[in-house]
């Protein structure tokens, strides 16, 4: 197995494993609060919604676009995607960021859902904010899986590595549903942030037609290069607390 | 608005989001960091020297803006520490 088809699948399997906690904790609030049968009927459809998504944009994109412009294309998204995760990793790890998100999701959505008022037997709150928890998580997972697989024309081995991360949290959440604060997000989000960065300078630079000395060996130079500097970043930001803010009034 | 409407906008906010939700400094950055790559492509040592580099130097800048304010301390409680 090359460098970047274990990358590739390290990174897609972990990346849509992350997302699919933040649906996951999204359903469980609304099944918690406004019962499950909605709320799974929400999830299901808006994963098969995704699907659809993945085959119609994904196919063509790998069949029909010229390889270095899809690389240069989801390089981009790519780094983007892996400098957001990467940096928020950073400000958590330096105490500049809440650890967690799941638990601020969980109490949004929960309170979203109250304010609705109360259930009916068929409930049409809950299926629409399941469903756009699901989707709008997962078009994430969807942008992972046709980047990643169509800049190494691998779309069925990144959808498989997706869907792996799907039966899994779906399996851990079934057995621990509330429980998901457990979950090490930003050593997660970390790790993801480091391979999706690297991944997308990669191929950006392959696209722009840059040769990485030892081909696909560049990639695991580059996390290298990128763990190192988040580490040191890390360390910096420790020592750099910003004073708390001057009250209005004073002058 | 029609339901294609809401879900044309809706997909529209989420690229928003996704792009410049975390910090509006990184997409735009990152393209101008895409042509450096191209301007450089000839000259292999510069590219795979400068273009790593430039992106280091983006997540950290980007990380530093994010930095919090640490909480103002409660009536009564000391400045030191």
């Amino acid at each position: 197995m090359s460098a970047a088809t274990a990358t590739l699948l390290v990174a897609v399997f972990a990346a849509s494993a992350v997302e699919m906690v933040e649906a996951l904790t999204i359903v469980v609030a609304v099944g918690v609060t406004r019962g499950w049968r909605s709320a799974l009927e929400g999830a299901a459809s808006a994963v098969a919604v995704l699907i659809v998504v993945v085959g119609a944009v994904g196919v063509p994109l790998v069949r029909y676009v010229p390889l270095s412009a899809i690389r240069v294309i989801v390089g981009t998204l790519l780094l983007v995607m892996g400098e957001s995760w990467l940096r928020k990793a950073v400000l958590r790890a330096s105490g500049h960021k809440s650890a967690h998100d799941e638990d601020e999701i969980f109490a949004e959505t929960v309170g979203e859902l109250r304010a609705e008022g109360t259930a009916t037997r068929r409930d049409g709150v809950a299926f629409a904010v399941s469903f756009k928890g699901v989707f709008l998580e997962g078009i994430e997972v969807a942008i992972i899986v046709i980047s990643v697989g169509g800049s190494q024309h691998r779309l069925g081995l990144a959808a498989a590595a997706a869907a792996a991360a799907l039966v899994v949290v779906g399996t851990v959440g079934a057995l621990v549903a509330r429980q998901l604060r457990e979950v090490p997000e930003n050593l997660i989000k970390w790790a993801v942030g480091i391979m999706l960065t690297s991944l997308g300078a990669f191929w950006m630079g392959e696209g722009a037609g840059i040769a990485w000395p030892g081909g696909d060996l560049a990639i695991p130079v580059l996390v290298a290069v990128f763990l190192a500097a988040s580490l040191l970043m890390t360390a910096v930001l420790k020592t750099r607390a910003l004073a708390p803010p001057v009250p209005a009034e004073s002058s | 608005m029609t339901t294609l409407g809401r879900w044309l906008a809706a997909f529209g906010r989420f690229w928003l989001d996704f792009l410049f939700g975390d910090s509006l400094l990184l997409f735009p950055a990152t393209l101008a960091i895409v042509g450096v790559a191209f301007a450089l492509r000839h000259q292999r040592t510069a590219a795979i020297v400068v273009v790593p580099l430039l992106l280091v130097g983006l997540i950290a800048f980007a990380a530093y803006l994010g930095r919090q304010r640490a909480p103002r301390p409660g009536p009564g409680e000391g400045e030191g520490g």
